[in-house]
């Protein structure tokens, strides 16, 4: 399941409706939740607004979705990306595998965020007490890099 | 007619988008299209040269010169920061 929302999302709400319609098949429920920092190289955050593409982006994590389904057993995949305006602390992403052994669902949970980072189209804006900037891809938490 | 479209800091950087746009006779492939905007104005010219941006035509990815056909939409973006 994917979604790309302006609204909020419930972690907790996401993991139990995986849980029921995975229905008994797994075992292990692996989930990520991404948020935004207060501070990014040495500024303080006031506003992260997310842009993307709408129609290629549905498209991206659909496609990411059913690699990662193709490489493990899994029972169950959600994507949530948010876009427009946020907050410090506001929830961005969220990603959940659902399969039999914990170790599939830690790796494809882990392959679906990273593979997100690279493949869809959302960038963000960043409004700091030194002014607003578009994120590049080469900085720290950008693709490629750690964490 | 094809549909132009430019996302993040390179349409801040162009100040403006395209939209459907008719494709002059001459042009048939992806170079020809960006040599083509680009030779609106300078600003143009420079932020299309940007190596780093990523072409998609119907919203797959493309690496090389490729066709382009009346009805494609075609964008240009810089490489994602989302997640």
């Amino acid at each position: 399941m994917i979604r790309v929302q302006t609204a909020d999302f419930d972690p907790g709400l996401e993991l139990e409706q995986l849980r029921i319609q995975t229905d008994g098949q797994s075992g292990a429920v692996v989930s990520f939740t991404g948020l935004v920092r207060d501070l990014n190289d040495g500024h303080e955050i006031r506003q992260m607004t997310l842009e993307h593409y709408p129609g290629m982006t549905e498209k991206a994590l659909r496609a990411i979705e059913q690699k990662a389904q193709a490489r493990w057993s899994l029972a169950g995949t959600i994507i949530i990306h948010r876009v427009g305006p946020l907050q410090p602390n506001d929830r961005i992403v969220f990603v959940a595998a659902a399969s039999t052994h914990r170790k599939d669902a830690f790796r494809a949970c882990e392959f679906m965020i990273d593979t997100l980072k690279t493949d869809a189209p959302f960038w963000k804006k960043e409004a700091t007490s030194a002014g607003t900037r578009w994120l590049s891809a080469t900085e720290p938490d950008q693709p490629g890099q750690a964490d | 007619m094809v549909q132009l479209c430019y996302f993040s800091s390179l349409r801040e950087a162009l100040g403006t988008g395209d939209g459907q746009v008719e494709l002059p006779g001459e042009i048939n492939d992806l170079a020809g299209l960006t040599s083509w905007r680009q030779s609106r104005n300078d600003t143009w010219r420079q932020a299309l040269a940007d190596t780093r941006l990523h072409v998609a035509i119907n919203h797959q990815i493309v690496n090389t010169n490729v066709p382009v056909n009346n009805g494609d939409e075609i964008t240009w973006f810089p490489p994602v920061t989302g997640g």
